[in-house]
């Protein structure tokens, strides 16, 4: 599975928002921020596991819907104070396309 | 490029505050130098006294150490006094001759202290109390010398009285008033202070004057009052008032009139160069406390970042100290006078006086002795201009008299050990919070909440936070207000700000409302989306845009998220009442969905627990129900009681009443959750009197109570009006609940809403303007109008992208 994978067409995450992508390898979250950049990391907040999915988005951030914490979308971090990863995989955007490969 | 050049002159804690909140908006603006003329880096100067009495240490009260200002790329001159800026060069000179450049100057300068113009105040012996060295000045004379003498009973006299004494000395403190901190303390107070104080061992001499201070052995022996009396004296503490530094300045030529004078941007009369802290007057006020100097300096950084929107209003003080264990808070108008009321408990052998001043339905001043507990929740009512009315008669007894729940009923911090729990949501101790103050050197309540968890979910701990910060931290801490606070760190707008603006410029997007408002962060963040949503669709219904991105999950799946990410369904049952039909489908969906709870909710519906996300559409066609809206900050429920239908006590259809109340006002969107009840007699089955409108059948007919809340703290509804019919029934509830909609902030429960604009407000506009009621009920049912049902909307085919994962194949 370490190639990269056609996912779905850009038009299928709304803008600042995500999709669950289910995989053999778990659940992963899917981002889109405003100005159409995709991330892809493991659907679980390092915090207590919450679906980071089901967050709101804003700038390259989500806010996990259980207790708030900000993940870094990019870094996969946790935003300081707090401390915390979650695992990233790689998306980008070809022809409208998402593709994705799992790390 | 070369990078801009600031140079800041002054390394105390307005300066370094300033630079630190510069850093956090534009952190690669500048070069920045820092002048300081003591050899170190920046500390606390109010735990200048704990270091004095022996409590602490001086690397305990280091706010940024060398390492701090190296990782920040931060030049550092210390020990170095500024002397001369060359404002045509645009260059700062300091007594060694070091030269900088700069495109903007900050002057932090600070105060220095008054020494009063006595012969003999430039003696051995002969201090001031400002900063590291004089501390360790008067640590060295407290071994060797016996007898000392401070002039000025302030606080800071009287916290270097207090040091002094702790070291061995025999302390005289003499003060020119008839009794101590008049500026903070009415004579009642001041004595009551001064009596402890006198008990463990300090002297007083009030009313005096201080002629000349005389000299024996080389350094200072005695001080000599107006009255001839004379003092024996090994040290003296000149503690008689600070003025602002503005020596600098005025060689300059800057425009200065006691204190650097600066505009609301924080600056002077040269616009490359700012002024922060004590050594500023702001529209006249010069502030000597850190609180205020703190909110100059985030103005500050906001325009020498080039954000150009931040505006210093001046600021409200409160004080906060501790002498010799004894607790002392004073705010505001707290001497009183003809015009004004006072509520007054006074124990003297108990140690405790407690005075209110109140002005009409405003508390406008306080004086607190020996239990200061409640001391930021007055100053908050001050600063708020809330109306009291209504607490009137358990004002005094505190915040903790109103009722709180989750951390053992404990309201006193100080008394707390460090293993009790503070935050029973989160599971924070008190000891925890203490740590993380001391440690991050956190100074406000958001960043405590940031740092520790402490007080940031359901809020009822947040006073004792806030005590736990204030004594932590001492001075330096200035409790938050609702009022004028910005929505979120994403802007500086207020939510009144923010709602004014909307409906004004007839807003109806976020991105619209953002770039009207200049929001600083792109999109927002999950705090003031969901509020800015709120606002444009509560303003302009049927115009405005719903954002579903910008809602929270539950909002915008249906449904409520449960920890382990599934959801739970609360089916609409109108009223509370529900039929073997629709009992009989929910046992259905229940089994063909695996759901593995199904329980009873508070407000009297069948809640299914554990719905997987992609089951959500499925779940409710097969039920064919509408929208509970148990997820939403919307209407919840009208809870009920069987009423004369079946009762034998009652004496109205409640159960009817309910369910045209609910229909009335479904997939209603509220500031924050909204629940009602209807009993059909007083014996009031359907809990009437905690929900945000409670209605209760008398035989004349209705009762209306508003404002309840049986939540976090218990509240019991209070009562607004009775009337005759159902549709009075439904129009005053319809208006009260438009007004709460209209002008509410989002996430205020009806509670809060009326606690801060008066019950007095409410009965004009919902009661005795009956045109305006008639005409909000009116624009509630307008909002309301043709609004879908959201499951119905969802069951198939539009809403697939929110509800079914996507699959990977490889």
């Amino acid at each position: 599975m370490n190639d990269w994978n056609d996912l779905c067409a850009l038009e299928d995450i709304p803008r600042l928002g995500s999709r669950v992508v289910e995989t053999d390898k778990g659940r992963l979250a899917v981002f889109r921020t405003a100005d159409d950049r995709v991330f892809a990391l493991n659907d679980r907040c390092p915090h207590k596991g919450g679906a980071l999915s089901q967050g709101i988005v804003a700038g390259n951030r989500v806010t996990c819907p259980m207790h708030a914490w900000l993940i870094d979308l990019e870094k996969g971090e946790a935003v300081a104070p707090d401390h915390g990863c979650v695992k990233r995989h790689e998306a980008r955007i070809e022809d409208g396309r998402v593709l994705l490969r799992l790390n | 490029m070369n990078k801009q050049k600031l140079v800041v002159v002054g390394n105390g804690m307005a300066g370094i505050r300033t630079v630190e909140e510069l850093l956090k908006l534009a952190p690669d603006l500048y070069d920045i130098t820092v002048f300081g003329a003591e050899p170190h880096g920046n500390y606390n100067r109010i735990l200048l006294s704990p270091v004095l009495a022996g409590e602490m240490t001086l690397p305990d009260i280091v706010l940024n150490d060398f390492d701090w200002y190296r990782d920040h790329g931060i030049t550092l001159h210390v020990g170095k006094k500024v002397t001369r800026i060359d404002r045509t060069r645009r260059q700062v000179i300091a007594e060694d001759g070091t030269t900088e450049d700069y495109d903007r100057l900050l002057l932090a300068t600070g105060s220095v202290p008054f020494i009063l113009p006595v012969p003999g105040s430039d003696l051995p012996g002969v201090i001031a109390y400002r900063d590291i060295a004089d501390t360790e000045t008067m640590v060295a004379a407290a071994a060797s010398h016996r007898h000392a003498v401070v002039i000025g009973a302030g606080l800071l006299g009287l916290e270097a009285a207090n040091g002094l004494k702790l070291r061995g000395m025999e302390v005289t403190i003499v003060h020119l008033a008839d009794w101590i901190m008049e500026r903070q303390l009415d004579r009642t107070a001041a004595d009551m202070l001064q009596a402890s104080l006198e008990a463990r061992g300090l002297r007083f001499l009030l009313g005096k004057q201080t002629e000349a201070l005389l000299e024996k052995n080389g350094r200072v022996g005695a001080v000599r009052l107006k009255d001839g009396i004379e003092i024996a004296a090994d040290l003296v503490v000149m503690a008689a008032g600070i003025r602002p530094n503005t020596a600098l300045a005025e060689s300059a030529k800057l425009h200065c009139h006691r204190g650097i004078v600066v505009n609301d941007t924080m600056q002077t009369y040269d616009p490359r160069i700012y002024a922060v802290g004590e050594c500023v007057n702001h529209r006249g006020t010069v502030y000597g406390l850190v609180a205020p100097l703190f909110e100059q300096a985030k103005v500050c950084a906001n325009h020498l970042a080039h954000f150009g929107i931040a505006r210093y209003g001046g600021s409200s003080v409160s004080t906060k100290l501790k002498v010799t264990g004894i607790d002392v808070f004073s705010a505001g108008e707290f001497m009183g006078g003809t015009d004004t009321e006072e509520i007054v408990l006074h124990d003297k052998a108990g140690g405790v006086y407690k005075k209110l001043v109140i002005d009409g339905e405003k508390l406008v001043g306080a004086v607190l002795i020996g239990d200061t507990a409640d001391g930021a929740w007055y100053f908050r009512l001050i600063k708020d201009d809330a109306p009291i009315s209504d607490l009137r008669d358990r004002l005094m007894f505190g915040e903790h008299s109103l009722g709180d729940v989750g951390h053992a009923g404990g309201h006193n911090a100080a008394a707390m050990p460090d293993t009790a729990e503070v935050c029973g949501c989160n599971g924070v101790c008190k000891g925890t919070i203490v740590k993380a103050i001391r440690e991050q050197g956190l100074f406000t309540l958001e960043e405590v909440r940031k740092h520790t968890k402490a007080s940031s979910s359901c809020g009822s701990c947040t006073g004792l936070v806030e005590q736990i910060l204030a004594s932590t931290v001492g001075g330096a801490y200035k409790p938050a207000t609702t009022g004028d606070k910005p929505l979120c760190g994403c802007t500086e707008r207020t939510h009144a700000e923010v709602r004014r603006a909307i409906r004004e410029q007839k807003l109806l997007s976020i991105p619209a409302a953002m770039a009207f408002l200049e929001w600083q962060t792109p999109n927002g963040c999950a705090s003031c989306r969901p509020a800015l949503n709120y606002y444009l669709i509560s303003t302009w219904p049927h115009e405005a845009e719903d954002d579903p991105q910008s809602r929270f999950i539950n909002e915008r799946a249906h449904a409520n998220i449960q920890r382990d990410g599934s959801y739970s369904v609360v089916p609409r049952m109108w009223g509370g009442v529900t039929n073997p039909a629709e009992l009989r489908r929910i046992a259905d969906v229940a089994e063909k969905y695996k759901i593995p709870t199904v329980k009873c909710t508070g407000g009297a519906r069948i809640d299914l627990l554990g719905v997987k996300k992609e089951d959500l559409p499925g779940v409710w066609k097969d039920l064919g129900m509408p929208s509970g809206h148990a997820y939403g900050k919307s209407i919840r429920t009208v809870k009920t009681c069987v009423g004369n239908e079946h009762c034998r006590f009652g004496t109205q259809a409640s159960m009817g009443m309910g369910i045209e109340l609910e229909k009335m006002l479904f997939a209603m969107w509220a500031p924050h959750k909204v629940k009602l009840a209807v009993s059909g007699c007083p014996r009031n089955c359907a809990e009437a009197g905690i929900k945000d409108v409670g209605i209760i059948g008398v035989d004349s007919g209705w009762e209306l109570h508003v404002a309840g809340n049986g939540g976090i703290r218990t509240e019991v509804a209070q009562f607004l009006c009775k009337v005759g019919s159902a549709e009075e029934v439904k129009e005053v509830t319809g208006a009260f609940l438009q007004l709460y909609r209209e002008e509410g902030y989002y996430l205020e429960r009806t509670v809060h809403f009326v606690q801060r604009v008066g019950m007095d407000y409410v009965k004009s506009r919902v009661l005795e303007d009956k045109e305006g009621r008639r005409a909000l009920h009116e624009r509630l049912l307008y909002s309301l109008r043709g609004l879908p049902d959201p499951w119905a909307e969802r069951t198939d085919g539009p809403a697939k992208r929110e509800f079914v994962p996507l699959k990977l194949i490889a």
